[in-house]
């Protein structure tokens, strides 16, 4: 589903991925951790397509095109969905309005006509059902006000009603507490399904007892360090991150 | 004709005075006398004159006009349909050049409320108590001018306790063959009790020659009436618009005042004062000016506390895109009987381009030591992470970016009361935030 091939990008000039490569399939839950600084939300940033990023070698192939071709809009048309790690207070803008221009969009980009009203507000309200998304938060301007955790769960919930092929869900642990943090994630668990892949980067193992990946990968100075099962995720909770970039740096010197 | 001649020049020696206007035999020939003598005293503003620092109007007088008393310009149902608003049922009052087309209007009749032209109403009463008197208009040499030599315009009375079952649509159409000044005049008096919703369309159909249009609106609210008054100002690339709108409001009266400036006339400078001479009023200023291209748009307001008990609210937005230029001063006078005074006032701006410009100043004068006053100021740029997360979601940048300008508007427009010209509004935002994108 999701191709990429020793990527490297910068920001201000500034090199933050140095050559990432990772491969995604469908049905796969890849989780990307690593400490502070070492590039996770870039790589978010550069997939997404947020446009202060510079990407200066590589490639990424998102089932079958080239996905860095494409505007922010079209990665999303084909599939791609970016929980933020920060989502945007909108003033003025309805959560529900938003999110029918959104998925309206989406489906005239695939020939489909927009959805009936009726249809939209059925498809609506199966969703907030089913990720347990606060339904008088709906008709309220898009994220103004919602606390932390609501906006969070918003993010989920747009998820839902968006559908895609991949999910990138950008430390969408952050700032939770606990309660929230099940909530947000048992939404995630009830989308996962054989056709769609997510890619969860998270800076705490924490999230991964509740969302379990078949994939953890070790992000630092811009580079994959280390990939392995769950199993890698409790050991850096156990030991930290030192003593992974004690080893990056022995091999460099070697 | 101007040229070489000053428009000062021009006015005063160069046209034929407020004697050989066609009412010049009923009783308001003296106030246009008296009217033009102002001017000539006044003079013509520069940009030395305080309240034209940001409008150098100097510069949009430069070219040759007619004074285009006699330019009666025509206008075909179809050319108007650019001026219609969708799913809006109303009586409609068609104007050219000022002038009231019976043939392209429905007027209510046979009710306690009268739309016809001025002309018609020169030996009118109301007329004669009201013409030209507004205080705030003595000032000011555009209005002077007006007042001595306008050509015709509306005059529109509600009776006591009168309403309409629909709103009135008035639509300014303005057309010059040659560049033409051209001075159309109103007054509305609604009387007590009356209650009334007016919604006026300016629109230009040519853009051939220049049209200039200097306009006066007086407006009288007599005890406990209540005017809803939507003004939307959407007209071509070769107009200029200098309009005073001046109301009176009466004890318990209530006046709402909605302005909308959308491109693409290359100036529009709106006066826009409210005379609280009754307690216990409403005051209600919104304002959007959405400017494009190289537009200049200047909001010119002035609430005048005379009494107590009053509550005004003032709230102006505007979003420039392109090469842009607003101004807005908004002053607020509070007289020192004018106690319990309510009186606020925001001007939040946006900014879409580097090149976009806003001068804003807000003016309190407050005489009374018992009041709430507050007035504020922003300006922002627009948020580039609110327009990626749009965007992140399938949202194309174009429908991201007009999404986010009628979010902006969202205060002004959801305070309009009538669904359909709510709808034309957010409709007329996307067109124009889409158009100047395209540029």
């Amino acid at each position: 589903m999701l191709t990429i091939k020793n990527l490297h990008a910068e920001v201000d000039g500034k090199q933050i991925l140095k050559g990432i490569n990772l491969e995604i399939r469908k049905g796969e839950m890849h989780a990307i951790m690593g400490p502070n600084g070492s590039g996770k939300s870039s790589l978010s940033s550069v997939l997404a397509g947020r446009e202060n990023y510079t990407v200066t070698q590589g490639e990424v192939i998102f089932e079958g095109k080239n996905l860095l071709d494409m505007a922010p809009e079209d990665r999303a048309r084909e599939g791609l969905f970016m929980a933020f790690q920060y989502p945007v207070e909108i003033p003025g803008v309805s959560n529900l309005h938003f999110l029918k221009t959104a998925l309206n969009e989406i489906r005239a980009y695939h020939n489909l006509p927009a959805l009936e009203s009726k249809e939209f507000l059925k498809l609506t309200k199966e969703k907030q059902q089913l990720v347990d998304f606060n339904a008088n938060l709906m008709n309220r301007s898009l994220n103004e006000g919602f606390s932390g955790g609501e906006k969070k769960r918003n993010e989920v919930f747009q998820l839902a009603m968006l559908d895609p092929k991949l999910a990138i869900l950008d430390e969408t642990d952050s700032g939770l507490d606990i309660d929230a943090l099940r909530i947000v994630a048992a939404g995630v668990n009830k989308l996962r399904s054989a056709d769609k892949a997510f890619m969860v980067i998270t800076h705490y193992q924490r999230l991964l007892e509740y969302i379990v990946p078949d994939f953890v990968h070790v992000l630092y100075n811009g580079q994959i360090v280390k990939t392995g099962t769950k199993e890698l995720a409790l050991e850096l909770e156990e030991k930290g991150y030192d003593w992974l970039k004690e080893e990056v740096h022995q091999k460099e010197s070697v | 004709m101007t040229s070489d001649k000053s428009f000062y020049e021009f006015i005063s020696n160069g046209v034929p005075g407020p004697e050989q206007k066609v009412d010049a035999d009923n009783a308001i020939l003296p106030a246009r006398k008296l009217a033009f003598s102002r001017f000539k005293e006044l003079g013509l503003p520069t940009i030395k004159t305080e309240e034209w620092r940001y409008t150098n109007i100097q510069r949009y007088l430069k070219d040759a006009f007619t004074l285009a008393q006699e330019e009666q310009g025509t206008v075909t149902a179809e050319q108007l349909k650019s001026a219609s608003i969708p799913q809006l049922d109303s009586y409609r009052a068609v104007l050219v050049n000022g002038r009231l087309q019976a043939d392209l209007s429905t007027l209510p009749s046979g009710g306690k409320v009268t739309v016809s032209k001025l002309s018609d109403a020169a030996g009118n009463a109301q007329l004669q108590a009201w013409f030209d008197k507004h205080p705030h208009l003595q000032s000011q040499p555009f209005a002077a001018l007006n007042a001595a030599l306008f050509a015709d315009g509306l005059f529109i009375e509600a009776g006591m306790n009168a309403s309409l079952d629909k709103p009135l649509h008035i639509i300014h159409v303005y057309t010059a063959s040659a560049n033409a000044f051209i001075q159309p005049r109103h007054l509305v008096v609604l009387h007590k009790s009356a209650t009334l919703e007016v919604i006026e369309s300016v629109v230009g159909i040519s853009d051939n020659a220049i049209a200039f249009v200097n306009g006066v609106t007086e407006i009288v609210l007599e005890e406990n009436a209540e005017l809803w008054h939507y003004n939307i100002q959407n007209t071509v690339k070769n107009s200029r618009h200098i309009h005073h709108t001046s109301a009176t409001q009466k004890a318990d009266s209530r006046y709402h005042h909605f302005n909308f400036t959308l491109p693409s006339a290359e100036l529009t400078r709106n006066n826009l004062s409210v005379a609280l001479t009754g307690s216990n009023t409403e005051t209600n200023l919104h304002g959007l000016y959405l400017a494009t291209g190289t537009q200049h748009v200047d909001n010119h307001t002035f609430v005048d506390h005379l009494v107590a008990n009053c509550n005004s609210n003032e709230l102006y937005k505007g979003v420039l895109l392109d090469d842009a230029n607003g101004v807005f001063t908004g002053r607020i006078h509070v007289n020192q009987d004018a106690q319990k005074t309510n009186a606020f006032q925001q001007n939040n701006n946006l900014l879409m381009s580097e090149k976009a410009n806003i001068n804003s100043q807000p003016q309190l004068e407050i005489y009374a030591d018992d009041v709430k006053c507050s007035h504020g100021f922003t300006v922002g740029r627009f948020s580039e992470e609110a327009l990626f997360y749009l965007r992140s979601r399938g949202i194309g940048a174009e429908a991201a970016k007009s999404l986010l300008v009628n979010a902006f508007a969202f205060d002004i427009t959801d305070q309009v009361h009538i669904p359909a010209l709510q709808d034309f509004l957010a409709e007329k935002i996307r067109q124009y935030v889409a158009g100047a994108i395209n540029n």
